[in-house]
């Protein structure tokens, strides 16, 4: 698949002497969706303002499209739409014309057809005369969005653009962001709801202290990292673990009525069998069992705490 | 016919070599903010500069000599204008670049293609608009009260655009390197209100003890008043060729400090 965006060896060193990225390199294919993880502070922003050209890296380079983003920053720019964490725009401005001013801004010539898709897209349509002090939150959040739409980039990039917006209207953004993608844009986006990232994502990136520790398509690395967990119902209720199974990762929940064992999906031999023998040989009795697979977040958490 | 066959094309992903939506829609954001804000960019400088010509104009100029063949009322015109225009160039100079970092909104300008140039083009180029629209309206509103006349009208719109331009941009740097609001206030009301003043906006330098006199020569807005003043009556303090070498110095110096800025993202970029 080509190439949209292509990062190497990018570092980037504060002027207070703090290192933000650290030898990152990251390929972004065309067309896919991204997601960016890690905790606060981890250097998302970071990267994300250098490839847009708000932040000078320290040193590495940036290609968009084959262009140069500092040699060649017009054609370079042109491609990328940003949303920013922060939600900043010129208050006192009507909604439609701060649109249609960014559109301007990224050297497109005016065209109301677009802007009047866009806003629609982003359900402003109809708050398109208001002063966007006047807007709610989420409805600002919108405006950013549409913003960044107005000049049709080929690459957009989302930075938390769901944060502090209700269920309804992350659900409404999703599909924005899906729609998009079905028109070939490649979408990056960073988020703090791992369920985001696991809904829409094609490929994660994990990022930590200004490394990033993992890239991988995100089936992969659900299977690959993914846990398993086994969950026994049972018969009767126990005080504590029985001494003869304290050397097995157990866990005792539901008030003693449940018995969790996780273990690694993919390793040769589960234990679970070996483990079922055991329990019976103890004469614990169980009335059911399920497994299930552990989520993103539980995955991403094991990696940045193992870093 | 194969002539130009050979001419290489720009690779299709390479957009235009200059990005005139961009230096628009910028200069047309900051003319509508300002007629948004009408009362406060152009009437409040208005009223406060009929004032000055109620008072110094009339009734105090109606007891002074005329100086060099003009009535003071008339000989204060040019001076009073170039002190609205220089106040307000470097306060919408700095206002409009300030203000999108005070609020957050620079990341748009940063991330956009544009170049550092056509950035200042437009918002140079909108704040010097503003000026010299006011310095106009300005004239307007003395020629009203007392009796103007302007002997070369070319060089006065040039010496008004020269200095507009040079004060906006002055304004520009200023507003990139403020951090405060008090910063931005500070070098406008003392530093360029002082050299304003004492830069001959109401009397002519000849009337100074010689001493006062040579310090004078050293503050640039003299020199700006005295070509200014020149284009409306053919007489000046000081030749009407040095006026426009140093306000251009002036200009040259601002240029070469705003390109060294952007260069090195000065306070813009992290
Ligand atoms: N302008 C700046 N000057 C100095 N340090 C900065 C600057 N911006 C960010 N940092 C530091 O760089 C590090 C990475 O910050 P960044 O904003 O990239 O994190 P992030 O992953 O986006 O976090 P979050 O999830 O909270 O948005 C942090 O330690 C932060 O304090
Ligand atoms: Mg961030």
């Amino acid at each position: 698949m080509p190439t949209a965006l292509s990062i190497s060896n990018l570092n980037k060193v504060y002027d207070g002497g703090l290192q933000a990225l650290t030898d990152v390199s990251l390929e972004i294919r065309k067309g896919e969706i991204f997601a960016l993880l890690g905790p606060n502070g981890a250097g998302k922003t970071t990267l994300i303002s250098a490839v847009c050209g708000i932040v000078s890296p320290t040193s590495g380079s940036i290609k968009v499209n084959g262009n140069d983003a500092a040699k060649n920053f017009r054609a370079a720019r042109a491609a990328i739409g940003l949303v920013p964490q922060e939600i900043s725009t010129d208050m006192f401005e009507p909604v439609q014309s701060t649109v249609a001013f960014s559109r301007g801004l990224f050297g497109r010539a005016p065209d109301p057809k677009h802007i009047e898709k866009v806003l629609r897209q982003t359900a402003l349509w109809e708050k398109r005369k208001d002063r966007i002090m006047t807007l709610s939150g989420g409805m600002k959040r919108r405006v950013m969005i549409a913003k960044a739409l107005a000049h049709e980039p080929e690459i957009l990039f989302l930075d938390e653009p769901t944060a502090g917006v209700d269920v309804e209207l992350r659900r409404s953004m999703w599909d924005v962001v899906r729609e998009l993608r079905r028109s070939g844009v490649t979408i990056i986006l960073t988020t703090h709801y791992i369920e985001e990232a696991e809904e829409m994502a094609d490929r994660i990136g994990v990022i930590s202290n200004g490394k990033l520790i993992v890239v991988e398509d995100k089936t992969t690395l659900m299977q690959k990292l993914g846990r398993k967990r086994l969950s026994l119902q049972l018969q009767e209720h126990l005080e504590q673990l029985p001494g003869e199974l304290e050397t097995w990762p157990l866990e005792l929940a539901g008030d003693g009525w449940e018995l969790h064992y996780d273990f690694d999906a993919n390793a040769e031999d589960s234990g679970v069998p070996a483990l079922l023998n055991k329990i019976s040989g103890l004469g614990i009795s169980f009335k059911d069992l399920n497994t299930s697979q552990s989520s993103l977040e539980e995955i991403f958490v094991g990696l940045v705490n193992k870093n | 016919m194969t002539i130009h066959s050979n001419v290489t094309k720009p690779p299709p992903t390479q957009p235009v070599r200059f990005n005139r939506h961009g230096v628009w829609a910028i200069y047309k954001f900051e003319m509508a903010r300002a007629l948004r804000t009408l009362w406060q960019s152009f009437l409040a400088p208005v009223i406060s500069t009929a004032l000055y010509f109620v008072v110094f104009g009339s009734a105090i100029g109606s007891r002074m000599e005329a100086i060099d063949g003009t009535s003071y009322g008339s000989y204060i015109v040019p001076g009073l204008i170039m002190l609205s225009v220089l106040t307000q160039s470097v306060s919408n100079g700095s206002f409009s670049i300030f203000m999108p970092q005070f609020s957050g909104t620079i990341y748009e300008l940063l991330s956009a293609p544009i170049s550092a140039f056509e950035a200042v083009l437009a918002y140079v180029g909108a704040a010097a608009t503003k000026s010299v629209v006011l310095g106009l309206i300005i004239l307007g509103t003395a020629s009203l009260i007392v009796p103007v006349e302007i002997q070369h009208p070319l060089w006065m719109l040039g010496f008004l655009v020269l200095t507009s331009v040079a004060f906006s941009l002055f304004g520009f740097i200023l507003g990139i390197w403020g951090q405060t609001f008090e910063q931005l206030q500070f070098v406008p009301s003392l530093i360029l209100t002082p050299l304003t003043f004492l830069g001959g906006s109401f009397y002519s330098i000849d009337m100074l003890p010689p001493f006062w006199r040579t310090v004078t020569l050293f503050n640039p807005v003299l020199y700006l008043i005295s070509g200014f003043r020149w284009s409306f009556f053919g007489t000046s303090d000081l030749g009407v060729g040095w006026s426009l070498l140093m306000t251009s110095l002036f200009l040259l110096v601002c240029l070469a400090i705003v390109s060294w800025m952007f260069k090195t993202g000065y306070r813009l970029r992290s």
